[in-house]
């Protein structure tokens, strides 16, 4: 009987395409728009991203998100270090700068200063140089799209002059970062340098990152700095999610994200809900007659979902790979503002949800309407 | 003497009332029908619109409960069979003709004329192909791969017929074939059913409003407001029910 659904379905083109335009819309909509979501989302936790080595971060205890910092004396370091547990902790310093080129073109950065000794916290994925050229005098590594921006047109050269905060700096290699929330660029340079670059401050200890020792669980840990320094400590994930909750919080994103995937999800459902509906509505007649002819109604409804199945899975997957085909075109451009953006699989996922339940509302209400038809009314 | 048991008859009604609706909406379609249909004979229910023909019909079909009254199905106690037993029936004992053809407009002549045998769980290429042998018996062998919108309305109704005799049903129940058709397509449809399918194990019932295929039929059953009020027998005999 699947064989005559899906002949039934594909007999009407236009009601056909039309299905699965609504289901290929809903999905490019709600996948697209959860997926540049969730893209942000990550860039605002860009740092934390890149700087995968440290187990626990501590930060002052009312600090909220990574951008709004407090920052602390030094010494608050070596309490860190003296807590039962730590294998290493390390200085992290992150601010704005305004970089400038010799020609006079200038953008705010942001300035990461990472431990002078062990560099724990440079960039991992180098395109040009080593992290261990920071070692060089005034040596910066600054990310692959912030030198473009910076040094619009031009090929990447090793040795480019900058100007911060009226101190020279020399460009000793470029590297790969998960895009910032801002689209700055992201400049990494020494911890101690970096106190000469950016604006003076009484304390300049942005972060500490720690590194637990084997076989040391990181929650109990960062519970334990946390109670012997009076600072807050969070683990890895724990720090991710504060900051990215914090966006949802305080932030209007996912208000305007949710009404487009709600838009998407409602328009969707209308479209291919109101075509299908008609298309059942149409071929009443021919449910009819095959009831008449001795078909049950469970296989009918096996008819019609098999149909909404069809529908669904080619619409979602045309929605898909279109908001991929977005995603990825838009990598490819070298656009700043789509930079690290894909469709990851748990949107795909909520994706699938969100057309299965469209599917669910299509079919239901033509279900409805052959499982009340009577087979009668062939003859009216 | 005449066998009236239910076993000898194709359909045997037995003071069948059809009520719809309820309360003062009430309505009464069939005001207790008494009728047997024999094997081996075409039977015309011929009547005035809105006279119950298409209710009779449904009921005789197994496709409507009657409100009161007995109805046998080719021996079989219609209370009897109910819910996916009545649709199993149906599907392996009743052929349907229906007034606008009701073909799947996305299958080819060949494949509407296989559904039943697809509904029965028959091998699709093996249904096909069963029923290009009845395209042909109905004189359409070569117009198996056309789709209906390429057939006229005779040739759709011949298709239909295919379809309604594929799997051989006992009995064939017709509703209005000829009505739109054309005269001359009107008689090819009626001298189909009648060579093709008025078999001594098979009864047909045709409902017809189109006096030019009266002839055709072996009984002409004539009703009026939900009773039958005449059956006349093609020999001559003409029985008249007083009610």
């Amino acid at each position: 009987m699947n064989w005559l659904a899906w002949r039934m379905l594909t007999g009407d083109r236009t009601k056909y395409l039309g299905i699965v335009f609504g289901v290929a819309f809903g999905t490019v909509l709600i996948a697209q728009q959860m997926a540049i979501f969730v893209g942000l989302m990550r860039r605002t936790s860009s740092q934390i991203i890149d700087i995968s080595a440290a187990d626990v971060w501590v930060m002052d205890l009312k600090q909220q998100n990574l951008d709004d910092i407090r920052p602390m004396p030094d010494g608050r370091l070596y309490q860190v270090r003296g807590v039962q547990g730590v294998d290493w902790a390390v200085r992290l310093s992150k601010s704005m700068v305004r970089v400038r080129t010799p020609n006079g073109d200038f953008l705010q950065s942001l300035l990461i200063g990472v431990d002078d000794s062990s560099f724990a916290g440079a960039p991992i994925e180098m395109i040009k140089g080593s992290y261990l050229d920071l070692r060089r005098p005034d040596g910066v590594i600054i990310d692959e799209d912030g030198y473009k921006r910076l040094f619009p047109g031009e090929t990447i050269k090793l040795g480019q002059a900058l100007d911060m905060n009226d101190r020279r700096a020399i460009i000793v290699g470029t590297c790969k970062v998960t895009p910032p929330f801002q689209t700055f660029p992201v400049v990494y340079t020494r911890y101690s340098q970096a106190l000469q670059y950016a604006p003076p401050e009484r304390n300049s200890l942005s972060f500490i990152l720690v590194k637990a020792a084997p076989g040391q669980s990181h929650k109990a840990l960062a519970e334990r700095i946390a109670k012997q320094t009076g600072l807050k400590a969070l683990t890895w994930d724990d720090f991710f999610w504060m900051n990215v909750n914090w966006f949802i919080n305080n932030t209007g994103i996912p208000i305007n994200f949710g009404i487009t995937v709600t838009l998407g999800f409602i328009v969707g459902a209308a479209i291919a809900g109101q075509t299908f509906y008609l298309f059942t509505i149409e071929n009443l007649k021919q449910f009819g007659s095959l009831k008449a002819m001795g078909v049950t109604n469970i296989r009918l409804i096996g008819m019609i979902l098999f149909q909404a199945v069809v529908v669904g899975v080619m619409g979602y997957g045309i929605g898909l790979g279109m908001s991929a085909l977005f995603f990825e075109t838009m990598e490819r451009s070298g656009h700043p503002d789509m930079r690290g953006m894909w469709v990851p699989w748990q949107v795909a996922t909520l994706s699938a949800g969100a057309v299965a339940i469209i599917i669910v509302i299509a079919s239901l209400l033509s279900l409805r309407r052959v499982l009340v038809l009577e087979p009668a009314m062939v003859f009216k | 003497m005449t066998d009236n048991s239910p076993q000898s008859h194709a359909v045997v009604c037995r003071g069948v009332v059809k009520d719809f609706g309820a309360g003062e909406t009430k309505v009464r379609a069939l005001h207790g029908i008494d009728l047997n249909v024999r094997y081996g004979e075409m039977t015309l229910l011929v009547g005035p619109s809105g006279c119950g023909k298409t209710t009779l019909i449904s009921v005789m079909a197994g496709l409507l409960d009657p409100t009161a009254g007995e109805v046998f199905l080719l021996g079989q106690d219609r209370r009897k069979l109910v819910g996916s037993q009545l649709v199993r029936f149906r599907a392996d004992n009743i052929g349907f003709v229906f007034q606008q053809y009701n073909l799947i407009p996305s299958l080819t002549a060949a494949e509407n004329a296989a559904v039943p045998l697809i509904i029965h769980g028959v091998k699709r290429s093996a249904a096909i192909d069963q029923a290009r042998l009845m395209m042909k018996e109905v004189g359409l062998g070569d117009k198996c791969q056309a789709m209906p919108s390429q057939l006229s309305g005779g040739q759709q109704q011949r298709v239909a017929i295919a379809r309604a005799l594929v799997n051989e049903p006992r009995l064939l129940v017709c509703d209005e074939p000829t009505a739109a058709l054309d005269a001359h397509s009107g008689r090819t449809v009626m001298e189909l059913i009648k060579r093709v399918t008025v078999k001594p194990d098979r009864a047909v019932i045709v409902v017809t409003h189109d006096n030019r295929v009266f002839d055709f039929g072996d009984r002409i059953v004539a009703m009026s407001d939900g009773l039958v009020e005449r059956v006349e027998e093609r020999s001559g005999q003409e029985t008249l029910l007083a009610h």
